[in-house]
């Protein structure tokens, strides 16, 4: 299991735009993807599940991925994250 | 049925009834039988509704641009999102729940999720979800999903209330008229509809009830009155009145690019109010001598995130080269009381209008009111331009805007980027503390502009978007009228000046005092300037003057309305 933790950086946080892109993201690839935030835990290929961590600017949220592309998937997903920076 | 007069002209058409469905959840256990039946048309509805945000998005794409459009990308992502179909189906399957019903669970469950998130704004994000569930459950229970932006055919809506993101969306040539139950001649569905120039009566009770969809309505927005399914009488009457109408609009057109001078040669500049720079046609059209009050919330709505400099510039640019040299008078944002915007993180208040709204707001939040001063500043080479600050009720809140404009200027020339230097500052007086101190507020500004919607419902402490007491709004209150008196006064005083850009200010009989009062500008929803005009040009100057001081002794509004008519009905007389 693989994980990285990032910094949400643009003024709206992980709402609904940057959130479809993530999930897009996250769908590519075979390993399963987590994304939290403290206590709360949203399946990164499910939209609802990251909408769903609530992380709104400054936000420090951590992608967890387990499977054959853990690395990748990681790797892209925390880059997707630090490209939001509007 | 009689209704509250809120934009003239006579609409004939259709009911379209824009309603929030309450959908009766059959709470019933299926049968096993059915369960498979059930899950069938729970698929069948979220194709449907895939198909629809589908095309929502084409148009958003096509007519608003890539930006809007993503929005719908993510409700479709919502909708498929197989954790959403999957406890959606578990509840049918498992609970042995109706469609409808397991789908209300599902999103509630969801709902309840994000009520724990501690950022608002992400908070309320649940609503994208509200949004997608809602519209599945129409298909779902065969309900035909509604909205303004993609109306079928020419109709009258008919509806509770429009919000402000309601009317963003309207189609102009689709919509004939509006019908409301709430909602007085000052509420957001008057003012878009006037903007529009199309016919609306609101404050019509139960409407929603009475009417539905198909049937035919008359819209009298000339008295206010509704006729639901009229015989063939009643509407070859109204087709003839509504023909009357629009040829009286063409006479009143052989005024619009005259002048607004009394009689007696007392010149008035009569300027329109605007809420999008598209409304600058209909400004142009109508013969407007300036902008009075250009409402800039219109940037602010709809969206996620505040509109940036560039974007705002772009706007004002657009107003100011359209009107060239006329004044366009750009009122600085005016966003609380009823015009709320989620990603702004809006605290939950008890009286929204005496809370954190427009100013105040800007002077917490400066970077907000600095970013729009800078798009203001650098728009103001264009055209000719002057700021107005909203909401003002004392004189530390003018200093500290003016000191902010200050730094945004020292800022601007530091840079290089060249504006007007000589840019006029003035205040919206809407508060009747304003109103009181105005003698002492004119000497840091250039200009005030008297809101008397909001001056009215301040002074009279009436809620003016409460239908209980909207008989209780009285502009006409001697109270309300002493104050407008007093802040012309003080202006002219240190030979300044004064406008009004509310609703008053394009009255007959408002006018007919504010002439007499020495009102400097009068700023109107653009389809009432041409007979403001010629009502102007009807008056003499001197007699309004005494009119105006026999109005402001008088007791009560009533007084002073019967009194203003008679006055009108001799003026008519003597053409």
């Amino acid at each position: 299991m693989i994980k990285r933790t990032v910094t949400i950086n643009n003024t709206t946080g992980l709402h609904a735009r940057p959130a479809s892109l993530f999930v897009k993201t996250a769908n590519k690839f075979k390993s399963a993807i987590t994304i939290e935030k403290d206590e709360r835990k949203g399946d990164a290929k499910s939209i609802i599940g990251v909408l769903s961590i609530g992380a709104g600017k400054g936000a420090q949220v951590t992608i967890k991925a387990a499977g054959e592309d853990e690395n990748l998937a990681v790797g892209q997903l925390a880059e997707l994250l630090n490209s939001f920076d509007e | 049925m009689k209704g509250i007069v809120a934009s003239p002209g006579i609409a004939i058409g259709e009911v379209f009834l824009l309603e929030k469905v309450n959908i009766e959840l059959d709470l019933t256990p299926l049968a096993e039988h059915k369960i498979q039946e059930e899950i069938e048309g729970l698929k069948k509805a979220i194709a449907k509704t895939k198909q629809q945000l589908e095309e929502i998005k084409q148009r958003t794409l096509e007519t608003l641009g890539p930006e809007k459009a993503e929005i719908f990308n993510a409700h479709i992502m919502i909708l498929d999102d197989f954790s959403f179909y999957k406890s959606i189906a578990a509840n049918i399957k498992m609970k042995k729940l109706k469609a409808e019903v397991a789908l209300d669970g599902a999103i509630k469950e969801i709902c309840v999720m994000f009520e724990t998130i501690d950022d608002e704004y992400m908070r309320e994000r649940a609503l994208d979800i509200k949004d997608v569930g809602t519209r599945l459950l129409y298909n779902l229970a065969g309900v035909e999903n509604i909205s303004l932006k993609d109306l079928p055919r020419e109709v009258i809506v008919v509806a509770n209330d429009l919000t402000p993101s309601d009317t963003v969306q309207i189609e102009n040539d689709k919509v004939l008229g509006f019908v409301t139950e709430l909602g007085g001649r000052t509420s957001h569905t008057a003012i878009i509809a006037r903007t529009l120039e199309i016919p609306a009566v609101v404050g019509v009770q139960d409407i929603t009830n009475i009417v539905k969809n198909g049937d035919i309505l008359i819209v009298n927005g000339l008295d206010g009155t509704i006729i639901v399914n009229p015989s063939e009488d009643e509407l070859q009457k109204y087709k003839q009145k509504r023909q009357e109408y629009i040829e009286e609009r063409k006479e009143l057109v052989k005024y619009k690019n005259l002048p607004a001078v009394t009689r007696d040669g007392r010149r008035v500049e009569i300027s329109a109010n605007i809420a999008t720079p598209a409304d600058v046609e209909g400004v142009i059209k109508n013969g407007a001598e300036g902008i009075g009050l250009f409402r800039t919330e219109f940037l602010y709505m709809n969206r996620d995130v505040l509109p940036s400099e560039a974007e705002q510039l772009e706007a004002y640019a657009e107003v100011a080269t359209k009107m060239k040299e006329h004044l366009v008078i750009i009122r600085t944002m005016d966003i609380g009381g009823d015009k709320n915007i989620p990603y702004l993180n809006f605290p939950e208040e008890l009286n929204p209008f005496l809370g954190w709204r427009a100013i105040r707001m800007c002077l917490d939040k400066p970077e907000i009111l600095k970013t729009q001063l800078r798009a203001i500043l650098r728009a103001s080479k264009y055209g000719n331009l002057a700021i107005m600050y909203p909401m003002i009720t004392g004189i530390t809140e003018v200093r500290k805007a003016n000191s902010i404009l200050a730094t945004v200027k020292q800022e601007l020339r530091a840079d290089g980027i060249s504006f007007d230097e000589g840019i006029k500052v003035g205040i919206m007086v809407e508060t009747p503390a304003a109103a009181m101190i105005a003698d002492k507020i004119i000497k840091e500004v250039d200009f005030f502009s008297i809101g008397t919607n909001d001056l009215t419902q301040y002074t009279l402490a009436v809620d003016r978007c409460n239908e209980k007491i909207a008989n209780l709004y009285q502009p006409f209150h001697p109270a309300v009228l002493r104050l407008i008196k007093q802040v012309i006064e003080a202006s002219h005083k240190y030979n300044k000046w004064t406008g009004m850009c509310g609703e008053f200010a394009g009255d007959e009989r408002g006018v007919l005092l504010l002439i007499g009062m020495g009102l400097d500008e009068f700023s109107m929803g653009a389809i009432s300037i041409p007979n403001i005009k010629k009502t102007i040009r009807n008056l003499s100057f001197r007699e309004m003057k005494k009119v105006a001081e026999k109005a402001l002794n008088m007791t009560t509004p009533e007084e002073v309305i019967k009194y203003l008519d008679t006055i009108i009905n001799r003026t008519t007389l003597n053409l």
